[in-house]
């Protein structure tokens, strides 16, 4: 099938950025979208272009580090699938795909559809951890975990930190990444004892960078994970019950 | 060039049961309050490289931790799906730490260091504790404690799971502990940041050459020791499971600087992945080993038979595995069920469109268990299947073929994981200590936690100890200057090349070469081509390539042409060390070598060493020996029969 | 760009258990708690509009006596409209303006939060027009409130010229008899109608009130509220309209 691209380009964060538009022709179906975009960069490249910049590494919808907004939608138009995993029979011959770089005043872009997600990291480095230290582990068999309550934090921890969610949000918030982690570790036993420096730390180094809910759901719809709405329903409990009761 | 000099691992004496405790109890110590007065260097921030980070940092030490990626979060390590074997024994199957060690060595084709391998089985066990307590969301019983799975080539259920993300929680875990660190001010991130070189002064090692893959700006730092924990090298076959950008950058500089390479030439090849479906293919994508469990893998019995699977009965198929290996059956190691995928297939009885597959059935599973436990158990898989090629493995078999996955080579390293330059580690995959010449599944996670959260936080202190009150050489001397420039230099080489090629274009044909002549099967003239092949492409590299753009920003073409550059070289160094290595053992299978039912035949008399190689600038490599005695596990054939 | 949060200068802010309100989602607390108040409100409002149908019993008019009761609400303990003052009014009006006042610093601090727009159009999966138009529908219904309250309760000339105090029934009808202000209060009344549709859903998530059994009753909640409310509502302008109220 033959596409029209048209493709965010921007060559530094101050830069003024611009939609080039390159034509792909002979795409095959199972191809991955990043295939297709190989193939153009490599045309790029030996024309003497600079080959399109995007991040992306494990190609197998698990790293994280691929993500960009395709005719509108962050990870485009699957559903549940991370841009690596998106493949071209997605798309119809004579499709115009418009590619952007998630757009958010804290991710702000690098070059071309590659974005710094570096506050993500910060809000982790605020509380998204339970304090093991490494030697002082007991016998993993001691403290028994119900196993619904192991399968709702595995779901909370499938997050792979994409940042789809603060593309995907009109408010550029970070609930559902947040949420995510305080979810997957709240609901542990072992977390127990940091739950509430946790979730009050993690939600303010939150609002430092990103905007806030208003309960859209576009998060939920674009997460490649599928991550529920209902883990931020969960943090904000948390925090409102932190705040209620540490006074 | 040989060099006859044995060289000396460091292992502790006594049982082997009590050679880690022993050591444990000679080594010196550094005492809290002197700790910070150290800064450790550890370079990538997969499995080993962050439970180092965070270990060492918990410990006092001042830690700089360096990844290319943007976030601790993004190494390969997350990608690992199966699980993580210890010797918990919960299932009461008759585990143990020796059988795991047994199973460990056995599996390896008895190419491994026992020592190492019985420390790695004793560490498993605080493994599993330590990850629990981080939170780490392993599938349980509905009794609430932890549940376990079955895994290639042992006969005891010993791995522990999360999902098929088993990876991914582990380094979710890893990177946590770490940016705890982060937060209490004892490890320094460097996220987006590529090391480049090694410093080394009076045969030392003593910084690190970086360069910001954003703005391009080239700098030194200075640690008291350097540990590597930056992974293997499959990515030199182009197409591999590994991620896109894992490369042997870090690991081949340091190799340049004097640290000897060993056994390069033991690739994993891993049997249960997706077939490429054209030649743009830029990954191979790995679907978990975990799926042997309950799928059956089988081939047509007639070649090029034109029926859909679900259309050939039972009587028309060949269950290869099963049939060849009744006692294992389908879980059988990894390089033996890739051979046999690969012996069908060469023998035009593959399946799929381009006829380079073999069927992975669920049909007898989804009968037995339902629909609900499969999903329960593999949905993940099925749905990422689905994803990729469009069919739905709940109706039609999966169709899968062995791909480049893992290398068991890496930098020699002693007991104490350190390399032949003092002062500089390697940990994980990077280095090549406990798999042998084939790595059992399961095993990778727990060899890189064990490494990184048991093993170096230990030896450091060893190293360390008697270099107290030594300050940091300073990034302003000499030998930093002199490595800051020819990092520069290489990169200005890059960017003015003036080629006509893509470093894609390059990677893509070294691939295919050793992929053709250094994969799954070798044979001395196939390796003497590739390596004639592989220097005049390096060659052409050096007067062809087109990097475009600048050095001052982010150019990932610029990045792309280091790697692969240096995996120019390592392909040759591969080559050579599969040449010179005259057997079969695990994943490295010489035609020239072989049983007369096709199985790999080893020779203990003349190859039962680590071959470590030393870079001598372009001439050809020294080889070094380090010989192998197995005390504990007497080599046999391995049988899976 | 980084948010700064400096000290509290608003002593109240001070006291711990208000500080929650300077963060986004102490603010979304305080919309949410607000919201529940005013969906209280405007139930009651709605079934207290329904005497009109009523009609007239010994020549009073039953909402015009409904409206002197609400006035004249703990007569027995208190002076007249002291309660309705106290206790409805006044509280009425806290939540109104903290309503507000959080929906605009909110709405601040997502703008901020994204000060480059996509520069292509967005396609929305999950946000539908009412969660989209939040802002928009709350702006319409403050502006209707400004009039209704000019209109029915104060009574300015230049607004309703024909009102007269206490006459509820009266004022109703030959309010809404102008066929402008009939559309404007059907208008007020779907814009009312978009935002508790996302709204009564929407507080439910604020507070963390969730629960695998009942989470799928939350948006039915809403939206029953939603219509019901506005039914409610919509069936005085109708019935004007028809000549069933006159």
């Amino acid at each position: 099938m033959d596409l029209t691209l048209r493709v965010w380009r921007q060559e530094s964060p101050e830069a003024e950025g611009r939609f080039e538009t390159y034509r792909a022709v002979d795409v095959q179906p199972d191809m991955s979208f990043l295939e297709m975009l190989d193939i153009l960069n490599e045309k790029l490249l030996t024309s003497g272009f600079e080959p399109i910049a995007f991040d992306h590494d494990c190609r197998e919808g698990i790293c994280g580090s691929c993500g960009v907004m395709i005719n509108g939608q962050a990870h485009g138009p699957q559903r549940n699938t991370a841009t690596c995993q998106l493949h071209m029979r997605e798309f119809s011959d004579g499709d115009t795909l418009v590619i952007e770089p998630w757009r958010a005043t804290n991710f702000p872009i690098i070059r071309d559809l590659v974005v710094d997600r570096s506050p993500f990291d910060r809000i982790i480095t605020a509380g998204g951890y339970i304090s093991a230290p490494t030697g002082s582990a007991p016998e993993a068999n001691l403290i028994p975990v119900p196993k619904e309550t192991s399968d709702a934090a595995m779901d909370a921890a499938a997050c792979i930190g994409c940042g789809a969610c603060v593309a995907a949000c009109p408010n550029g918030a970070a609930q559902l990444f947040t949420a995510a982690k305080v979810a997957h570790l709240n609901l542990l036993p072992q977390g127990g004892p940091e739950r509430r420096s946790r979730v009050e730390r993690m939600v303010e180094t939150m609002e430092e960078y990103f905007g806030s809910c208003t309960n859209h759901g576009e998060c939920e719809s674009a997460c490649p994970k599928g991550i529920s709405l209902d883990n931020i329903a969960l943090m904000n409990r948390e925090y409102l019950l932190s705040k209620i009761r540490s006074r | 060039m040989e060099n006859q000099n044995g060289l000396d691992a460091k292992v502790p004496t006594g049982a082997i049961n009590e050679r880690w405790e022993n050591h444990l109890a000679d080594i010196n110590l550094v005492s809290p309050a002197n700790k910070r007065r150290f800064t450790i260097i550890v370079v990538g921030t997969g499995l080993a490289g962050a439970s180092a980070a965070a270990t060492l940092g918990e410990l006092g030490y001042q830690v700089k931790a360096f990844t290319f990626h943007d976030s601790g979060r993004r190494a390969h390590s997350i990608a690992a799906q199966g699980g993580i074997n210890a010797a918990k024994n919960y299932p009461n199957d008759g585990d143990s730490i020796h059988r795991l060690f047994y199973d460990t060595v056995k599996g390896g084709d008895y190419r491994s260091r026992e020592s190492n391998v019985y420390r790695l089985a004793q560490l498993s066990v605080e493994i599993i504790d330590q990850c629990v307590a981080q939170g780490v969301p392993f599938a349980r019983e509905y009794g609430g404690l932890l549940s376990n799975r079955s895994f290639g080539g042992a006969q005891v259920s010993r791995t522990f799971y999360a999902r098929g993300q088993t990876g991914q929680q582990l380094l979710l875990g890893a990177y946590q502990a770490m940016m705890r660190q982060v937060d209490l001010g004892t490890v320094e991130l460097f996220t987006q940041t590529e090391m480049l070189d090694v410093v080394v002064k009076d045969g030392q090692a003593v910084g690190i050459i970086t360069r910001d893959l954003i703005d391009g700006t080239i700098d030194s730092h200075a640690g008291h020791a350097v540990v590597l924990a930056t992974g293997g090298y499959s990515n030199v076959y182009f197409l591999s499971t590994n991620a896109m950008k894992s490369n042997v950058t870090a690991v081949w500089r340091a190799h340049r600087q004097g640290a000897w390479f060993a056994n390069p030439c033991y690739t994993q090849i891993h049997p249960t992945c997706i077939p490429p479906s054209d030649e743009f293919q830029s990954k191979l994508t790995l679907m978990s080993e975990s799926l042997r469990n309950d799928g059956r893998i089988w081939v047509p019995s007639r070649s090029g038979d034109p029926r859909p699977a679900e259309e050939i009965p039972d009587a028309d198929r060949d269950y290869y595995l099963e049939r060849r290996y009744p006692a294992f059956g389908n879980l059988v190691p990894r390089d033996v069920a890739s051979r046999a995928a690969k012996l069908e297939v060469d023998g035009g009885k593959g399946v799929g469109p381009l006829q380079n597959g073999v069927y992975l059935d669920f049909a007898d599973a989804l009968g037995r268990l339902g629909e609900d436990t499969v999903r329960e158990r593999y949905g993940n898989l099925f749905d990422m299947y689905q994803r990729i090629t469009g069919e739905d493995p709940y109706l039609t078999p999966m169709r899968i073929y062995p791909a480049m996955h893992y290398t068991m080579g890496g930098l020699w390293v002693d007991y104490n994981l350190m390399t032949t330059i003092p002062g500089l580690y390697a940990l994980g995959e990077a280095n090549f200590s406990d798999h042998g010449a084939n790595r059992l599944g399961a095993s990778a996670l727990m060899q890189g936690l064990a490494d990184g959260y048991f093993v170096i936080p230990y030896t450091l202190g060893g190293y360390l100890a008697p270099r107290l009150g030594e300050k940091t050489v300073p990034t302003t001397d000499p030998v930093f200057e002199e490595t800051r420039s020819r990092v520069r230099w290489r990169i200005e080489g890059y960017l003015t090349g003036g080629g006509t090629r893509s470093p894609d274009w390059f990677h893509r044909e070294l691939g295919k070469t050793l992929w053709e002549h250094c994969g799954m099967e070798r044979n001395a003239d196939g390796l003497r081509q590739a390596i004639s092949a592989i220097e005049s492409l390096k060659e052409e590299f050096d007067h062809d390539l087109l990097v475009p753009g600048d050095g001052h920003s982010l150019n990932q073409s610029l990045e792309k042409a280091g790697r692969v550059d240096d995996f120019l070289e390592l392909g040759r160094l591969m080559c050579i060390d599969a040449l010179h290595r005259e057997e079969s053992c695990g994943g490295h299978f010489r035609i020239e070598h072989q049983t007369e039912d096709g199985e790999a035949e080893r020779d203990d008399d003349n190859f039962s060493y680590v071959a470590a190689w030393g870079w001598t600038n372009g001439e050809e490599p020294i080889l070094n020996k380090e010989p192998l005695e197995f005390e504990y596990v007497r080599p046999s054939r391995r049988s899976y029969k | 760009m980084l948010k700064n949060r400096g000290p509290a200068r608003n002593p109240l802010m001070r006291i711990p258990i208000l500080s929650v309100y300077r963060t986004d989602t102490g603010k979304k607390y305080a919309m949410a708690i607000s919201g529940v108040v005013l969906l209280g409100f405007i139930l009651g409002h709605m079934i207290g509009n329904l005497h009109v149908f009523e009609g007239a019993h010994g020549g009073e008019y039953r909402i015009d006596e409904y409206g002197e009761e609400l006035r004249e609400l703990g007569i027995q303990f208190f002076p007249r409209t002291l309660v309705l003052w106290a206790f409805i009014r006044i509280p009425l009006a806290v939540a109104f303006l903290i309503h507000i006042h959080s929906a605009y610093s909110l709405t601040r601090s997502n703008r901020a939060a994204r000060q480059t727009r996509y520069q292509s159009p967005r396609n929305y999966l999950a946000a539908d027009y009412a969660s989209r138009t939040m802002r928009w529908s709350g702006i319409i219904v403050l502006l209707f409130l400004a009039w209704h309250l000019a209109d029915l309760t104060i009574g300015v000339e230049a607004v309703n010229p024909d009102f007269v105090r206490g006459s509820v029934y009266h004022n109703l009808v030959s309010s809404l008899s102008r066929w402008p202000v009939w559309v404007l209060y059907v208008a007020a009344q779907l814009a009312l109608a978009f935002h508790v549709w996302h709204g009564a859903w929407s507080l439910f998530q604020s507070l963390g009130l969730n629960h695998p059994r009942f989470n799928q009753f939350r948006p039915l909640f809403a939206h029953t509220f939603a219509v019901v409310v506005t039914g409610g509502f919509l069936a005085v302008p109708v019935a004007i309209a028809l000549g069933i109220v006159a």
